[in-house]
């Protein structure tokens, strides 16, 4: 059943890759001015060599023929090269991905944690004092920009405390800091929605009733009460996954850790048009990927879903 | 025509002729709000203080006063002063001008596109409506930023192309809102009633249907305000969106990032106005959202 809803939403995906292909393909034809003047590099682009170039590009080809040349390639691995240093763009992407991978998940991790916790607290303590502070600090967290939060711990941890390295990668003093700066803000909307799915399923019938027969508490908020609140809250994950992954273009450049988003942010600063496009098709890709297998996951959360 | 207004659960049914006008209920229900009331008054002197900044502001917002670089906050320049001895407190009130232009405007580009294609997709069904969520689908397909970084990469930076940039990303929200309404709305008898009596379809859709989507539209275009005044801001602070020495909160920031350690206040207060103008606006658009569309998630 599940293989074949993974394969339906695959099939389905198939008009979405093309139209990312096709977006990412007219990039470079938007450009204003001449797309060949990308590819000159620094020898100044006379006439003769523009029209050597365009040729040797295939620029002088009919568009629909450049994207499926384009097309062919991207389907077979090949983004092109990157040209400040000519290597492979997927190359590129592939060495720095384990970073922006393991930056994304702790953050994930880190957002879950704290966010459910915080919102069940809240609806628990709905009205008292803990409440009022769980929402504070969630609308503090939907507020503060990522590169803001980063700084702020920077200052604190960093150059105030001593306790943490302000950049870098590796080891896991080093994932701390970008982690929870980059998981703050999805942490903030998971805590208001766990508090709000929270206060609607402990006034449910069958909650009142766990409880009237006597189970403890803690049984009735885990095993009753959080697992129904959880539903929307993995819908939001998806979301946030996007969020995430958007956010690591600023975490990765504040605390210079080598990554995907720093990638692309470097290679627009310096104009390296194919490696631009290849982490835009690659981002896109990936969260269009991730997304579906957390559509998957419903089904082990909520077995009313059923796909057909 | 009176139509009754989806967003009024309340009033469904009232005779609204007698009882207050639409208009005036939300505002008096809005009042009731304190997140609205603290977010309106908190938004409006931030607004304000931009908007006279030329006249309140004590310095120049570009000229260098090498004399004074880096100098903490006093009673002379209340925020302090950056490395190239300007006022930041002038700085800040100058680049509330164009963050929240940016937020404005680009805002103004999603919910004008995403406005009329939701519209038409909502209305006209069929192979339009396909087409129209197919191209939804795409854009929804890249993560927030990504989609503003690579129409930044493919324009080039600058203000106007800044605010096109935020402006496309926030487009499928619209979209997605707007089809939704007109899917419930097409229904109804008084939509079914003008075009029993012949009105043209441009007519309905934009002088009974459109309307009628005020109150989602109101709510979806404040919140969005704050994340697009965070995405302008984040572009700038990358070197991608406004350029120094033009003041900017993302861009005044980035230049305070390498000052950190020693002049902490070259980058904390462009963040607080960051924070204070999105913190002002998600008060009010909450309120909004409690008064006029409660069921909306957002």
């Amino acid at each position: 059943m599940l293989a074949s809803f993974i394969a339906q939403r695959l099939l389905q995906l198939i008009p979405v890759l093309i139209g990312i292909s096709v977006l990412t393909f007219l990039m470079l034809h938007l450009v204003p001015g001449d797309p060949v003047s990308i590819f000159a590099g620094d020898k100044p682009l006379t006439e003769e060599r523009a029209a050597v170039l365009r040729h040797e590009l295939g620029l002088d080809r009919p568009l629909w023929v450049q994207y499926f040349d384009y097309a062919s390639h991207v389907v077979r691995g090949d983004l092109g090269r990157a040209l400040r240093n000519q290597r492979p763009v997927l190359d590129s992407i592939i060495e720095v991905l384990p970073g922006t991978v393991q930056l994304t998940l702790a953050a994930l991790t880190l957002a879950v944690l704290t966010g459910v916790t915080a919102g069940v607290v809240a609806a628990l303590a709905h009205g008292t004092w803990l409440d009022t502070a769980a929402m504070a600090f969630a609308i503090l967290g939907v507020s503060m920009p990522v590169f803001y939060s980063s700084l702020l711990m920077i200052l604190l941890f960093s150059f105030t405390l001593g306790w943490l390295p302000a950049t870098g990668q590796g080891g896991i003093e080093r994932l701390i800091m970008p982690a929870l700066a980059l998981g703050f803000i999805s942490s903030a909307l998971l805590a208001r929605l766990v508090r709000s799915g929270m206060l609607e399923v402990l006034s449910q019938e069958y909650v009142v009733t766990a409880r009237a027969k006597g189970l403890a508490r803690r049984v009735v908020i885990l095993r009753h009460a959080l697992k129904n609140a959880l539903i929307p809250v993995i819908t939001m994950i998806g979301l946030q996954l996007g969020a995430l992954l958007g956010g690591a273009v600023v975490t990765e450049t504040i605390f210079s850790r080598p990554g995907v988003g720093r990638l692309a942010v470097d290679a627009i600063l310096s104009r390296d048009f194919p490696l631009v496009q290849g982490t835009v098709l690659f981002g896109a890709t990936a969260y269009v990927l991730v997304n579906l297998a957390i559509d998957a996951l419903y089904t082990l959360v909520d077995p009313r879903i059923r796909y057909s | 025509m009176q139509e009754q207004s989806l967003s009024h659960p309340e009033t469904a049914g009232r005779d609204v002729r007698t009882g207050p006008s639409p208009g005036r209920y939300t505002l008096r229900r809005l009042l009731r709000s304190r997140s609205a009331i603290v977010g309106g008054v908190l938004l409006v002197a931030i607004a304000l203080t931009a908007i006279l900044a030329p006249i309140i502001s004590p310095y120049n917002p570009i000229k260098t006063n090498q004399r004074v670089p880096l100098e903490s906050p006093s009673p002379g320049h209340l925020m302090g002063t950056d490395r190239f001895g300007r006022d930041i407190f002038t700085r800040v009130l100058w680049g509330g001008r164009i963050s929240l232009l940016v937020g404005l405007v680009s805002v103004g580009i999603a919910a004008f596109t995403g406005v009329t294609l939701g519209l038409v997709a909502g209305y006209y069904g069929g192979r339009t409506d396909t087409l129209i969520m197919r191209f939804v689908d795409i854009l929804l397909a890249f993560p927030g930023i990504l989609l503003a970084l690579a129409v930044i990469a493919t324009l080039g930076s600058n203000l106007r192309n800044l605010m096109i940039a935020v402006g496309i990303a926030a487009i499928p929200d619209y979209v997605r809102i707007m089809r939704g309404t007109v899917l419930s709305l097409k229904e109804r008898e008084f939509v079914l009633a003008a075009r029993v009596v012949g009105c043209r379809d441009l007519s309905i859709i934009f002088k009974h249907i459109f309307p009628n989507t005020m109150a989602p539209l109101t709510v979806l275009a404040t919140l969005r305000i704050a994340g697009a005044i965070i995405t302008g801001a984040t572009l700038s602070f990358l070197g991608l969106g406004i350029q120094p020495p033009t003041p900017e909160w993302g861009n005044m920031l980035a230049e305070g990032r390498g000052f950190l350690e020693h002049a902490w206040w070259v980058a904390l207060f462009p963040g607080l106005a960051i924070m204070g103008a999105v913190f002002a606006i998600n008060l009010l658009g909450d309120g909004l959202r409690d008064v006029l569309d409660p069921r909306l998630r957002l």
